[in-house]
C-alpha cells in the first residue's frame, strides 16, 4: 500500500460521505460508485491503473473550474439579454468557449508567444526536451512549440476562409434560389445534388492533384464542396420567411430584392445559420487537416498541425506522444465548436428530450 | 407492389444519371489542366518532338468528347487505361487494392454496425442520465478527432506500449483468416471509432424523435416496461433512418479508409490515390475517385432502397 492509494481512496470516502451528507443524490452515487469500480480497478490494474483514473478525473475538475469561471468571466462583462442567456448556458458549451477564446489569442499572438520563427532551426533533429525547447524539436530541428503556436494561426485560419468561402457562395445560391425560384432555383439543386453525391475528400483529391497543392487551391475546392450544404439549409430557412406576410408587405411596398434578402430574411434566419457556419467549421477544418496529413495542404515550411503530425510520425514507435499533440490540438478545436453548436442549436430549436 | 418496384427503378435511374455526371466531371476536370496532360508530365523541360511522341500515345491528338466516351466505355469493363508514371495497366495497380480495401470497409462494417445499434438504443433508453451525458461527450470527442488521431493512439497504446497487434499492416496472400485479422484489427478499429460515435448518435435522435408520438403514450399508459416500449414500438419506426445513417457512415467508411490506410500502411485503394495525386498519376487518380464516387453513389442507393422497403405507408399504396 503506496502513500498515493491511502490518499486516494481516503479522499472518495470523505467526498462521498460529504456528498451524502448534503444530500447531493447524483454526486454522491458518481463518487461511491467510482470508489468501488477503484477497489476492482486497483486489485486488476496496480496503482497505475489508479493514478491514471486520479489523473483524469483531475483533468475533468479543472477543465470544469476553468469552464465554470470562464462563464462567470463572460457574464460578468457582458450586459443585458446576453448575460442572461450566457448564465444558462451548459459547462460544455462554456468549456468550448473557453478553447476557442484560447486558440484565437495563440493565432492572433503567434508571433510574440511563440519563442522562437516557425522555420528556425536551432537543435538537432529530434532532440528531447530541455528548458529552451518545451516539447523537444522536430524532425528537422525545428522548436516544436512554436511551430504549435504558430499552427494555430495558419490551419485554423486556412480553415476559416475556406469556411467563408463556403459560407459565402452557399447563402448568397441559396437566398437567391429562395427569393427567385424558378430555373435559377432548380439548376442549383441539381448542381448540388452532384457535388454532394462525390465523397469530399475524394473531390478534394481530384482537384488537389490536377491544380497542384497550393493555398487558393485548397480554399477553392473546399469552398465548391461544402457550399451546396450551405446552400441547402439557406434555401431551407429562407424557403421558410420568404412565405410570411411581412416580406409579402415588403414586396407589395416595391423594395428589390437586395433590400428584401438583407433586411427582412437575414435578421430572422440568423440563428440556423450561424450555427450552421459552426458545423461547417468543423468539417472543413478535419478535411483541411487530413488533407495536410497527406502531405497535400499547407506546404513546408508554413508550420500546420496536420503535416506536423505525419513528419515526426517516427517518434510515436519509440513512445513518445509528440507528435499527438498537433492532433490533438485539432481535435480539441473541433469538440470546442462542436460543444458551442449544440448548445446554440439548442437555444434555437428550443429541444427539449 | 407495382408503385414500389417503380420508386425503385426510379430510384436506380437516377443513380446511374448522377454516376453518368460524376464521370464526367472527372474526365473533364483533368482538361482544365493548364496545358495538357502531356505538358503536366514532361515537366518544363519537354522538346516539341517528345510532346507529340507523348501525345499519340495517350491518343491526346483526338478530340475530348470522343476520348471520354473510349475512357468511359472501358471504365464500364473495368478497363482504365495505363498509369502515366509506370507504364502498368491501371486495373493491376488498383485491383488487388481495391479489395483490400472491401475487406477492412468490411472488417469495420461488421463490428460497428450492431454494436452502434445497440448502444444507440442503451443511450435513448437511458436519455438524460448521467450515462447518456457521458456517452454524449465521448461520441461527440471521437467524431471530431482526426482519423490519424485516433490511429496513432491506437498504435501507441496497442502496438508501441503492449505490442497486442501490429502497427503496420502489411498483407500477404498466403496468411490464415485470423492472421487477417489480427493484422487488419488496429485500421478496422479506427474505423469502427469514428463510425459508431456518428450512427450512435443518430440511432438515438432517430428513436427520441419518436417518442413524443401518441402511440409511445398509448404503450406507456398501458403500462408497458420503458425497454420494451423502446424495442417494440419504436424501434420498428425508426428502422428507416437507422438504415440510412448505416448506408451513409458504410459510405463513409470507403472514404475514410484514405486517411486510416496512409496511417496504417495498408494497401488499398485509398493510399494509391493518395500516391498518385502526389504523383499527378492522372488515369490512376480518375479511376479511383470513380471507384469510390460509384461506391458512394451505391450506398446512397441502398439506403434509399432501404427506407422504401421499411415504410409501411410505401409498400401497401391506398
Amino acid at each position: 500500500m503506496s502513500e498515493f492509494v491511502i490518499i486516494y481512496f481516503a479522499l472518495l470516502v470523505i467526498a462521498s460521505c460529504g456528498a451524502a451528507y448534503y444530500g447531493q443524490r447524483p454526486a454522491f452515487l458518481t463518487l461511491f460508485s467510482l470508489t468501488l469500480v477503484s477497489f476492482v480497478l486497483g486489485i486488476v490494474g496496480g496503482v497505475s491503473a489508479l493514478q491514471f483514473v486520479a489523473i483524469a478525473a483531475g483533468l475533468l475538475a479543472f477543465a470544469a473550474g476553468i469552464s465554470y469561471s470562464f462563464r462567470e468571466f463572460l457574464v460578468a462583462i457582458t450586459k443585458g439579454n446576453l448575460s442572461k442567456e450566457l448564465k444558462t448556458a451548459p459547462l460544455t458549451a462554456a468549456f468550448g468557449m473557453f478553447v476557442i477564446f484560447t486558440y484565437a489569442i495563440a493565432g492572433i499572438f503567434a508571433p510574440f508567444i511563440a519563442p522562437y520563427g516557425e522555420a528556425e532551426v536551432i537543435a538537432a533533429a529530434f532532440a528531447p526536451a530541455d528548458e529552451n525547447m518545451l516539447l523537444g524539436a522536430d524532425q528537422l530541428g525545428r522548436d516544436m512549440f512554436s511551430r504549435l503556436i504558430y499552427g494555430a494561426r495558419n490551419t485554423v485560419g486556412l480553415a476559416l476562409v475556406a469556411t467563408s468561402a463556403a459560407f459565402f457562395m452557399g447563402a448568397t445560391a441559396g437566398l437567391l434560389a429562395a427569393t427567385k425560384g424558378g430555373w435559377f432555383d432548380q439548376f442549383m439543386g441539381r448542381f448540388a445534388d452532384v457535388v454532394m453525391s462525390i465523397p469530399s475528400l475524394i473531390f478534394a483529391l481530384l482537384m488537389l492533384s490536377i491544380f497542384g497543392p497550393e493555398i487558393h487551391v485548397i480554399i477553392i475546392a473546399v469552398a465548391i464542396i461544402y457550399a451546396p450544404r450551405v446552400f441547402r439549409l439557406t434555401r431551407a430557412v429562407a424557403g421558410n420567411v420568404v412565405v410570411m406576410d411581412y416580406i409579402e408587405a415588403a414586396k407589395l411596398r416595391g423594395e428589390g430584392t437586395g433590400y428584401l434578402i438583407r433586411r427582412e430574411i437575414l435578421p430572422n434566419a440568423t440563428a440556423p445559420l450561424v450555427a450552421e457556419f459552426g458545423l461547417e467549421f468543423c468539417f472543413v477544418f478535419l478535411l483541411v487537416a487530413g488533407l495536410s496529413f497527406l502531405g497535400l495542404g499547407i506546404q513546408p515550411p508554413t508550420a500546420d498541425w496536420g503535416s506536423m503530425v505525419r513528419e515526426n510520425a517516427t517518434l510515436i514507435s519509440f513512445g513518445v506522444v509528440t507528435p499527438l499533440i498537433p492532433a490533438a490540438a485539432i481535435a480539441l478545436l473541433t469538440v470546442a465548436v462542436n460543444f458551442v453548436v449544440d448548445w446554440m442549436l439548442f437555444r434555437s430549436s428550443g429541444l427539449k428530450e | 407492389m407495382g408503385t414500389l418496384l417503380f420508386l425503385i427503378a426510379k430510384r436506380l435511374f437516377l443513380g446511374l444519371l448522377t454516376l453518368l455526371v460524376i464521370s464526367v466531371i472527372i474526365f473533364f476536370m483533368v482538361e482544365l489542366l493548364p496545358g495538357d496532360i502531356a505538358e503536366a508530365v514532361l515537366g518544363m523541360g519537354a522538346t516539341e518532338e517528345n510532346l507529340a511522341a507523348l501525345r499519340k500515345q495517350m491518343g491526346l491528338d483526338q478530340p475530348a468528347p470522343v476520348r471520354y466516351l473510349n475512357w468511359l466505355s472501358g471504365a464500364v469493363v473495368g478497363d482504365f487505361g495505363t498509369s502515366l508514371i509506370s507504364g502498368e495497366r491501371v486495373t493491376t495497380i488498383i485491383g488487388q487494392r481495391f479489395m483490400n480495401t472491401l475487406f477492412l470497409a468490411a472488417y469495420a462494417a461488421v463490428i460497428a454496425v450492431p454494436f452502434a445499434i445497440t448502444l444507440g438504443v442503451i443511450v435513448a433508453l437511458l436519455r438524460n442520465t448521467l450515462f447518456d451525458r457521458v456517452a454524449n461527450v465521448v461520441t461527440l470527442t471521437s467524431i471530431s478527432s482526426p482519423e490519424f488521431f485516433l490511429g496513432y493512439i491506437l498504435i501507441l497504446y496497442f502496438s508501441v506500449q503492449t505490442g497486442m497487434f501490429p502497427a503496420i499492416s502489411s498483407l500477404n496472400a498466403d496468411m490464415t483468416f485470423l492472421e487477417l485479422l489480427h493484422r487488419t484489427f488496429l485500421p478496422a478499429l479506427t474505423l469502427v471509432l469514428v463510425v459508431t460515435a456518428h450512427m450512435m448518435r443518430m440511432t438515438r435522435a432517430a428513436i427520441i424523435n419518436l417518442l413524443a408520438s401518441p402511440y409511445i403514450e398509448m404503450a406507456r399508459l398501458k403500462g408497458m416496461p420503458p425497454w420494451k416500449v423502446i424495442v417494440k414500438h419504436a424501434l420498428p419506426n425508426a428502422w428507416a433512418p437507422i438504415i440510412n445513417v448505416v448506408a451513409l457512415n458504410l459510405a463513409y467508411l470507403i472514404t475514410g479508409v484514405v486517411l486510416v490506410e496512409v496511417v496504417f500502411v495498408y494497401p488499398g485503394i485509398g493510399q494509391s490515390l493518395v500516391d498518385a495525386v502526389s504523383k499527378r498519376d492522372f488515369p490512376v487518380v480518375q479511376a479511383c475517385c470513380l471507384i469510390f464516387a460509384a461506391t458512394f453513389i451505391l450506398l446512397n442507393i441502398a439506403a434509399d432502397v432501404g427506407a422504401i422497403l421499411t415504410n409501411p405507408r410505401l409498400r401497401h399504396p391506398k
